[in-house]
């Protein structure tokens, strides 16, 4: 087999490879930067638990309006929301901590979706939705998955400022501003809007891992807050590309396939990376002098 | 009880009570604090110093009492916790993070100008900090971080800067190149307020003091606050946090 056959013919014969092609660079340029501040922020568990909470309004949307993209996108944003925006308050507010906090709001969440499913008996198309079908994209989903990018992105430049400092020293950036509140609702409906972009393609619950696994290589290779942001997106293409190829050859499923590559690439930077990974930091060498 | 000095008041306190859960830290205190003023806050652990700072940046809301800004605004004050909430592993460096303090020129999506580089340049070069630019926060000592927020603070270019133990775990180097900073703010007829517990320290270098016990015990000048029985009387107003303790009802004067 040629390199040709190998890693273009697919694309260039099969418009449905070329969908998931596209849409899978859409979900890397809107995600992988998110994952990164969810990664700086200490939230990486966010995302997953976010994944949790927007099934009850995917699956509302799905029983009002059957497998109709608008309503179980937005009922999925709007669950994603208010989970987001209520553990953010009570983390705001009171005693508990964002974690605690979002993790009751989580698992209320998922409690309430798994009823609904349930209730209404267990659904071939609804669970093909909640575990994506990345070689299946329409086209009003892979345009949604590229508005969400394209959102994502503008918005994550024009917050980038306030989210850095509300990052790296909170307590300054309320001396100076009130931002920091809405800076963190604006960065949390990200994490949803993507989210929900991802769970077309990917699954509600596979969806974090194109966010969060780039991310977290990344944090291996630099110690720049703007090529790690860049290297995770080159990173979540380099999985979805490689997991497409994957599973058209090897005839595995696509979601996991790319999520394997993403975690096969974590793995190796994790070991390999120039910053602290665990064999470079092992290799005996001489300290300097200063 | 009043700070000696007539004219130009900054900061004024009216029968202020500050605290946590209406249990007081700060009980009762009035005065007023000048334009131009290098004030120490001295205590016992406990004393309601920091709480004092944290009302007066309006981090916390009094629970009686009120603090009148006068023509400041929240944006005038510059404000350094005790203990900062910082994330020193965030990939971020010295440059960039001193950059911070143009925020009030720059604010959320405003650029920072060639000016504005140049100043914190210069800042960090105030700071001895020149060679450290490109580093990583994360790879700074305890004492170079705080030249850092220093540094910061020289760019925040607020009329009121709060200092809240600002040389504990420093070193008497480092301790004197950030008092010439806290001088020559001094100098530039900046408002200086800050949390000591260096008794020769403050007598040397801060013209003012404040001796708080939950209570205030002296405001005024240095030697005369920072006198045996004050501090022994200080000494005696133990912490009590008392669980079951009754309604304050001193009449508001």
């Amino acid at each position: 087999m040629t390199a040709y056959d190998f890693l273009i013919a697919p694309f260039a014969e099969f418009a449905f490879m070329r969908r998931a092609l596209v849409g899978t660079l859409a979900l890397a340029l809107g995600g992988a930067p998110v994952g990164v501040f969810l990664m700086l922020r200490r939230m990486s568990l966010t995302g997953d638990a976010m994944a949790h909470a927007i099934l009850p309004g995917a699956a509302i949307g799905y029983l009002v309006s059957g497998l109709s993209l608008a309503a179980m996108t937005l009922g999925g944003f709007f669950a994603g929301l208010v989970v987001a925006v209520g553990a953010g308050l009570v983390a705001r507010t009171t005693i508990l901590k964002e974690d605690a906090s979002l993790a009751c709001f989580y698992l209320m969440s998922l409690a309430l979706g798994v009823t609904i499913v349930s209730l209404n008996g267990s659904n071939v198309d609804l669970m093909r939705v909640l575990f994506g079908q990345v070689l299946a994209l329409d086209d009003p989903t892979l345009l949604l998955i590229a508005a969400i990018a394209t959102t994502s992105l503008a918005a994550m430049a024009l917050i980038w400022r306030p989210l850095v400092l509300d990052s790296v020293d909170p307590a300054f950036l309320k001396s100076v501003s009130r931002a920091g509140g809405p800076v963190h609702v604006v960065f949390m409906a990200l994490v949803v809007l993507n989210l929900v972009g991802g769970f077309h393609a990917l699954g509600t619950l596979l969806a974090v891992g194109l966010m969060m696994l780039p991310a977290a290589s990344a944090r291996f290779l630099t110690l720049r807050l703007a090529p790690m942001v860049l290297l995770a997106i080159g990173l979540a293409i380099l999985s979805g590309v490689a997991g497409l190829l994957i599973s058209y050859h090897a005839g595995w499923p696509t979601a996991p396939a790319m999520i394997l590559v993403a975690g096969t690439l974590y793995i190796a930077a994790m070991l390999l990376g120039p910053v602290d990974g665990l064999i470079t930091r092992n290799i005996p060498r001489r300290h300097l002098e200063a | 009880m009043h700070a000696p000095k007539p004219g130009g008041d900054v900061i004024r306190l009216h029968d202020l009570t500050l605290g946590y859960d209406r249990h007081p830290a700060v009980h009762h205190l009035d005065g007023a604090i000048q334009l131009g003023a290098l004030m120490a806050v001295v205590g016992p652990n406990g004393a309601g110093k920091s709480t004092l700072l944290k009302g007066i940046v309006g981090l916390l809301k009094p629970l009686s009492g009120q603090i009148e800004l006068g023509a400041l605004t929240p944006r005038d004050i510059a404000y350094l916790p005790q203990i900062a909430d910082i994330d020193r592993s965030f990939p971020i460096t010295v440059a960039e993070f001193v950059a911070m303090g143009c925020w009030r020129r720059a604010g959320l999506f405003g650029g920072v100008a060639k000016a504005d580089r140049e100043r914190v340049g210069a800042a960090i070069a105030t700071l001895g900090l020149t060679g450290f630019e490109g580093r990583p926060i994360g790879t700074l000592s305890g004492g170079q971080m705080q030249r850092v927020l220093f540094a910061r603070l020289m760019l925040q270019d607020a009329r009121v800067i709060l200092l809240d133990e600002p040389f504990t775990a420093i070193d008497a180097r480092t301790t004197a190149d950030l008092l010439a900073i806290v001088r020559r703010w001094h100098g530039e007829r900046r408002t200086v307020i800050a949390v000591l517990h260096d008794f020769e320290l403050v007598r040397e270098s801060f013209p003012e003091a404040l001796l708080l016990a939950r209570q205030p015990v002296a405001w005024g000048a240095t030697d005369a606050v920072l006198t045996t029985p004050n501090l022994d009387a200080a000494r005696r107003m133990i912490e009590r946090f008392d669980d079951h303790a009754d309604i304050c009802h001193r009449h508001v004067a």
